[in-house]
């Protein structure tokens, strides 16, 4: 089977080349790991081979998917995912995960006298399936246009910690989460249809802005509309 | 310069970087990749623990721990885990760890040689949601992280105690110094050395138990390796034992039964083992569950079969092997966490704290982790506290790392080390695997040394020191080639059968000759040294 990968090393010109290569496999990893042992100088990552612990997430025809368990196809074009910085070939930075969750305070803040309930524990239990393997990430087109956007899984984690009977702080969690993100989505649904894991990252984000509402929070981009605003 | 420095981020890494931050120490966390992308979030079962005595007891989980370790489980840290265990499931509950639950209790479910229902779980996800808790719980400390950075080797001080470590920046291909009090080694397991018979993650390469051998310290049981019963065929990877435990039946290819699928793990792998060796095929047949179930309870392992093996466990049965799982042996420390260099500590699967013994029991690897990576964290705490930041400059080892990155690219490419490695983990398997014998142990050893000996003859072919990917696998092939001579040296001495180390030609346990550890080091000139440790008797 003949694939196409878009190959990148920052100090080769050029910088970026579109590869053509022959192999076999499985899966997309099996075939990568195939095509390695004729040319040891493709880069990509590899990991538990299941779909859990997220590293090899990469772009086949425009479409994020985990390489571990993704079937190729005759002439796939395979890219390594956008908005995170390209290292090698299908290799990219995973450091804006930390920066993100960071970001939105995704994480319980302050331990409330409540016990978790068997309701509560399915109201997240999606959510807290997410592997961070960055394809929601790679798929929001907010990124165009605003690089300091939370993002889908940022939000969803902090959505997952709102949610939770056993978070104290629900206020400052949302107020982490006001700049720069439950306000800029779209609502394309992109990092939905391409979540592995199957979490809706759209409706969470949705969620937020319910709990955003109650808290007395707007949407600032409804103010500019006059009277759909509060400050007239 | 800081006072702890963890390498690793899975389970117990990041269990002892938060337990050192919560008390006070400044933390530094280094980790090959990602700390999400650890070998913790595979693990699906789940989590050991008493909550309440209805039925069940702290001593039964005693119990059931020392049965599994067949002799080799030291009594003193398995009470200790087993009662700390509690303390464990209540602490990961107030920082958000989502367990199934029923009504406002956390779920218990009954695993594999568990005499009581006492795993808490969170559906197939237990690892996978724990991992991402701690991470979550770092996060909000401040913990500060320093991944895609690659362990070589220990610093020690010019009086034998710990000052840091070398690592590859794995971005860069440079080699850099961190320097630090106290260093907790959490680097994971070595099963990946069985190839493609094994069911780990591409990074299980014990890197940091051959740093440890390297800097001096003892190893110990590496002879005891677990074999999954249930592995895919051609892909190794895993069927949940849950599977089993809802009535999954093994069969071979005339479709008979031949052993009972609820005995425990290592029995059941011999059992598939004979069969394949008597040139039979076997099938794990879920086909009477029905799709309901399947689809509840195993849905990953229906869609990786469908992917990997063409084969819908709905309709046909599903053609499976043993496949290395866990590796019980590792790091010799103490209760403490401590190894034998000052400093220097080890936690989780890279290390041998005597808690499984010759077996581990399903669901103490993740109560491992949390439990002693706890430990390790506060204990390295508390000693940074009490010592002085060891002398800020540039240690020989870092310059002789540096020299030997470069080195690495100037080796003649004469002999291919992914092929070395590979046919490797197949004699491995058929030699050192579920059963062993003095001949075929023997053999792999030679090759073994063999191999060694051709290194130098194994250079790259990628040349460029960004990202190099083949770098990385020869360094972890050179750490496997280290350890799997342990591993075969512990297997050879050890002429008796017991837990998951089955020799043919010494069927039965010898308690008056092997109720010991097996404890292997490198003298000075490099060479392995090995003796017996007797276990304490229990007190």
């Amino acid at each position: 089977m003949k694939i196409r990968i878009r190959r990148y090393h920052p100090s080769f010109e050029p910088k970026v080349k579109l590869f053509e290569y022959e192999g076999e496999g499985s899966t997309l990893l099996e075939m990568l790991e195939n095509i390695k042992t004729k040319d040891r100088t493709l880069t990509f990552n590899k990991g538990c081979r299941s779909g859990i612990c997220g590293c090899c997430a990469v772009k086949v025809n425009g479409k994020e998917v985990l390489a571990c368990t993704y079937e190729p196809k005759e002439n796939d074009l395979v890219e390594p995912l956008s908005f995170s910085e390209n290292i090698r070939d299908l290799v990219c930075s995973a450091s804006h995960i930390e920066t993100l969750l960071k970001r939105a305070r995704a994480f319980l803040e302050k331990p409330s006298n409540k016990k978790q309930d068997e309701e509560n524990e399915k109201t997240i239990r999606k959510q807290t399936e997410c592997i961070l393997c960055s394809s929601c990430h790679s798929s929001c087109p907010v990124y165009e246009v605003n690089k300091n956007f939370l993002g889908p899984f940022a939000l969803t984690r902090s959505y997952r910690y709102v949610a939770d009977i056993r978070e104290e702080e629900k206020r400052e969690k949302i107020e982490a989460v006001l700049k720069d993100g439950i306000w800029d989505c779209t609502l394309c649904g992109n990092c939905t249809e391409v979540c592995p894991q199957g979490i809706d990252p759209k409706n969470d984000i949705l969620m937020l802005q319910g709990y955003a509402g109650r808290f007395g929070f707007q949407n600032p981009n409804l103010s500019s509309f006059g009277s759909f605003g509060l400050d007239f | 310069m800081r006072d702890v420095i963890v390498v690793g981020a899975g389970g117990a890494g990041l269990s002892a970087a938060i337990a050192a931050a919560e008390r006070g120490a400044e933390v530094l966390v280094v980790a090959k990749t990602f700390p999400t992308q650890s070998q913790t979030c595979m693990a699906q079962g789940g989590i050991n623990a008493v909550l309440k005595q209805n039925g069940d007891s702290i001593n039964a989980h005693i119990e059931d721990t020392l049965k599994s370790g067949a002799g080799l489980a030291e009594p003193e840290i398995v009470k200790y885990v087993c009662e700390e265990a509690k303390n464990v499931i209540e602490w990961l509950d107030s920082i958000g760890t989502p367990f199934t639950r029923k009504k406002d209790e956390i779920a218990q479910r009954r695993l594999g040689g568990a005499s009581k229902p006492r795993a808490c779980y969170a559906q197939d996800f237990t690892g996978l949601k724990i991992l991402h808790t701690l991470y979550d719980r770092a996060l909000k400390l401040d913990i500060e992280f320093l991944t895609e950075r690659f362990l070589l080797n220990v610093i020690l001080d010019h009086n034998g105690e710990t000052a840091g470590i070398t690592v590859l920046n794995k971005t860069s291909g440079e080699v850099e110094q961190i320097l630090g009090k106290c260093v907790v080694l959490a680097t994971g397991g070595f099963a990946k050395v069985y190839g493609k018979f094994s069911t780990n993650s591409h990074q299980a390469t014990g890197d940091g138990i051959g740093a440890a051998l390297r800097a001096g310290c003892k190893i110990s049981n590496m002879e005891f390796v677990q074999f999954h019963p249930t592995a895919l065929y051609s892909s190794s990877v895993l069927i949940s034992e849950a599977a089993r435990g809802a009535g999954a039946k093994l069969i071979n290819q005339k479709g008979e039964r031949f052993v009972d699928e609820l005995a425990t793990r290592d029995e059941v792998a011999r059992a598939i083992f004979k069969e394949m060796e008597n040139g039979n095929e076997v099938f794990l047949d879920l086909t009477h569950l029905g799709e309901e179930f399947i689809e509840q309870n195993l849905p990953q392992e229906r869609r990786l079969a469908v992917i990997y093996e063409k084969q819908d466990p709905i309709k046909t049965p599903l053609k499976i092997k043993p496949a290395a799982h866990y590796t019980m042996g590792g790091i010799d420390v103490d209760l403490r966490m401590r190894t034998s260099i000052k400093g220097l500590y080890a936690a989780g699967e890279c290390a041998d704290a005597k808690l499984h013994g010759a077996n581990r029991l399903g669901g103490n690897s993740l109560l491992e982790v949390c439990a002693l990576g706890r430990k390790a964290g506060l204990e390295a705490a508390d000693e940074a506290s009490a010592k002085e930041f060891p002398k800020n400059r540039q240690y020989e080892i870092t310059k002789r790392d540096s020299a030997f990155i470069k080195a690495l690219f100037t080796l003649p490419n004469k002999i291919d080390f992914v092929k070395k490695r590979e046919f490797l983990g197949k004699i491995l398997y058929s030699n050192a695997g579920v059963f062993r014998s003095e001949s075929g142990l023997k053999g792999v050893l030679a090759e073994l040394r063999q191999t060694q000996k051709e290194l130098s003859f194994m250079g790259l072919k990628d040349r460029s020191l960004r990202y190099n990917t083949e770098l990385f696998e020869f360094i972890e092939f050179g750490n496997m080639i280290e350890i799997t001579e342990a591993l075969l040296v512990g297997a050879i001495n050890r002429t008796e059968s017991r837990g998951s180390h089955f020799r043919v030609d010494f069927p039965d346990r010898n308690d008056r000759s092997f109720l010991a550890h097996s404890v292997i080091w490198k003298n000075d000139e490099g060479v392995i040294c090995a003796e017996y440790r007797r276990v304490k008797e229990s007190t």
